[in-house]
């Protein structure tokens, strides 16, 4: 049956083209609306500050491996290989401060959406937080009903409904079925 | 034929009914998280490392395989319905794949790929049975200065041919190399970057890093970006493909295997250079190239065949030489370390049994990917009309709850959400974390093995250019690091020249 209606397919393509609601795109047509989807690049701005948090890693790197000992070549030190890493992470952070300058094709701007994503990170600490105090379930549900109604625009009902349905999926899961030692209040 | 033995003893392992049950299992939850929209294999086979803890190594293994395979197939998945490619290397699937999917034939283009892939990985793993043997007794000989080069090597293609900017990819290689670091030094004892704290004296572990970078990473970006995501198609009809479509492939189903297994032994891009290679010579190749890009079955079938074969084959250098040539091989690499199982040239010799039970689990893995996909697509469509609001949370409490059981430590989890946290900063400011896992993983390897070489040499770094092997491989290493940067240079140079006549005239 299946096969029947496939071969119909290939030799009444018609049909189904105007059942398509985009257009045919080419894949470089495709590409350039990705390219225009896509978000700005992050800019030089970002590229100062990334650089120079790089070369601050590289920097302090350096500065803690000098306390561990360089040694020489040939009798290495506990800190001659993290120094050689630092060092390269300092040079290649400064070169790209200079090359980056006027921003460049590569990373994303952060936009006010951004702001979810930090958000997401705080609860998950808040989860790591709470986790060992009260067991992972409230911690769970919380988090859960946050992503959903605040992150995710989700409504009161389905966002409510839904958190309890997944701690309790969860419970089931990794309690009752893998009986795992994760903190649980009940 | 004698070599021969050891491969069939090892389907003995792998045939164990308790196995083929981990590996579907494998296949499965691979290819459900792996179909999450904004998950790559990478991703997915990190969230779902802690699945393997806890069970013996073969069996552990025989899942990861699994894992791996559903993994795969779960980015082409998101490739067809939705036009988002879980990783670069299904990018192209999108093109012929998508447009398949909007004319009611999404089946069609899934059942491909699914044998494509099947046919591609298995001909890569039979090549693999061949080649790998012999590789490994040439790599035998390698001594520290050896393995120093081709660590290097291995890191600086990676870092090089992945996307973005070179330079960034490389500063995050050696900061995963420097977090390698962390914890106490093998050779004296001394305390590195530990800052007094206890849990970091052993060293951070691999795993919460790659679960924090790929995983919680993914899912903030997500959280984020979610909202221009595309919408799943309603229903997916002629999940075989037909008789025509299959015999419309056959070639590309051919040429995408040789191809494939050939790219992908190389470092770096493999699986997704072949896809792209693999879409160009069958467009090239078809009668009617117009066809291309408004769906012809070929256009799905060659490529994900070819990515299928070199991820296959990208095992090769991670088996043999203990060397992985992507991200995704980083991530398999940790697992197998972790499990117990070194890869590199001793294991095929000292462990037969273990190194052929890992070949042998891809075939099943395989196997078992093709008889699930197949059904399992109608599955995956409702999945995917799960909204993401919902998916978000259920795929970070995975990620949470599975960290933890791990080792059963909150200092775990927390690593997992600050790496979670890097992960995401990484990608907003154009750093990739494919070569930061990579670094981090070869990272002991590379330090020991050139202190080892440093003591060996006396200290002189000459020596390392008067091995024949390690010398190869250090004009390698210079080749890719500099021959870039001179030919920017001269495109640069050739630009202003071109300005300049055009000013002029």
């Amino acid at each position: 049956m299946n096969r029947k209606r496939d071969d119909q397919a290939h030799t009444a393509p018609t049909d189904f083209e105007s059942a398509i609601d985009l257009p045919d795109l080419t894949p470089e047509e495709l590409a350039a609306e990705w390219a225009a989807d896509a978000a700005p690049p992050s800019g030089a701005i970002a590229n100062l500050a990334a650089s120079l948090v790089a070369a601050g890693v590289g920097v302090a790197g350096m500065l803690i491996a000098l306390g561990l000992g360089l040694g020489t070549p040939g009798q290495p030190r506990p800190g001659t290989w993290p120094f050689i890493i630092s060092l390269i992470i300092a040079v290649l952070a400064l070169a790209q401060l200079v090359i980056g300058r006027r921003g460049g094709v590569d990373g994303e701007k952060f936009s006010p959406l951004s702001r979810m994503a930090g958000f997401g990170f705080v609860t998950l600490l808040g989860m790591v937080w709470l986790m060992p105090v009260i067991g992972f379930e409230i911690p769970a549900l919380l988090l859960c009903f946050i992503w959903m109604k605040f992150l995710g625009g989700e409504t009161w009902r389905a966002a409510t409904l839904y958190s309890v349905l997944v701690v309790v999926a969860f419970y089931a899961i990794f309690i009752l079925g893998l009986g795992t030692s994760i903190p649980h209040l009940l | 034929m004698e070599f021969l033995n050891p491969v069939l003893d090892g389907f003995g392992v792998v045939l164990v009914p308790q196995n083929l049950l981990y590996c579907l299992m494998g296949v499965v939850i691979g290819m459900l998280i792996g179909v999450l929209p904004g998950l790559g294999p990478a991703a997915t086979i990190a969230i779902l490392l802690p699945l393997t803890y806890g069970i013996e190594p073969v069996t552990a293994i025989i899942m990861l395989a699994g894992i791996f395979y559903g993994a795969q197939y779960g980015g082409t998945i998101t490739s067809v319905l939705l036009r988002l490619p879980g990783e670069a290397s299904s990018v192209v699937t999108v093109f012929d794949g998508y447009v398949l999917a909007k004319q009611g034939r999404a089946g069609t283009a899934l059942g491909i790929a699914a044998i494509g892939s099947f046919i591609g990985g298995t001909v890569a793993i039979i090549g693999l049975t061949f080649l790998a043997p012999l590789v490994a007794s040439f790599a035998l000989d390698f001594g520290p200065p050896e393995y120093t080069a081709l660590a290097l090597v291995g890191i600086l293609l990676v870092s090089t041919i992945s996307g973005g900017t070179k330079i960034k990819a490389l500063i995050a290689a050696a900061v995963g190399l420097l977090l390698a670091t962390v914890g106490r030094d093998v050779f004296t004892g001394a305390e590195r970057f530990t800052f007094g704290n206890l849990s970091l004296a052993d060293g951070i572990d691999f795993v919460p890093i790659a679960m924090g970078l790929f995983g919680v990473g993914e899912i903030l970006y997500n959280l984020e970006e979610r909202h221009r995501a595309a919408s799943a198609p309603a229903k997916v009809a002629n999940v075989w493909p037909s008789r025509k479509d299959l015999r419309q492939s056959s070639g590309a189903i051919a040429r995408g295997s040789v191809l494939g297994f050939f790219l992908g032994i190389l470092p770096g891009g493999g699986a997704t250079i072949s896809s792209m290679v693999s879409y160009a010579v069958e467009k090239k190749r078809a009668k009617r190239p117009e066809r291309f890009g408004k769906g012809a079955v070929e256009g799905v079938a060659g490529p994900e065949t070819a990515n299928n074969a070199a991820a296959t084959s990208s095992f090769i250098p991670l088996l043999t030489l203990g060397i992985p040539a992507n991200a995704t091989m980083a991530i398999i690499f940790g697992a197998l370390l972790i499990q117990g199982v070194t890869p590199g040239p001793q294991l095929i010799s000292e462990d037969p049994e273990l190194f052929w039970g890992v070949v042998n689990s891809m075939y099943i893995g395989n196997i078992l990917l093709l008889i699930m996909s197949i059904p399992l697509v109608g599955l995956f469509v409702k999945i995917l009309r799960v909204r993401g609001a919902i998916l978000a949370p259920i795929t970070a409490l995975i990620t949470i709850l599975g960290a933890f059981t791990i080792r059963n430590s909150m200092f775990d989890v927390l690593l997992v959400v600050l790496f979670g946290a890097l992960g995401y900063l990484m990608k907003k400011f154009g750093f990739e974390p494919g070569p930061l896992v990579l670094a981090f993983v070869l990272g002991e390897l590379l330090e020991s093995n050139l202190r080892r070489s440093l003591l060996v040499l006396e200290g002189d770094v000459s020596g390392f250019f008067t091995r024949p092997i390690t010398a190869v491989l250090l004009a390698i290493f210079v080749l890719v690091a500099v021959g870039p940067m001179i030919q920017s240079a001269l495109a640069k140079r050739q630009q202003r020249q071109n300005a300049r006549v055009s000013a002029d005239s």
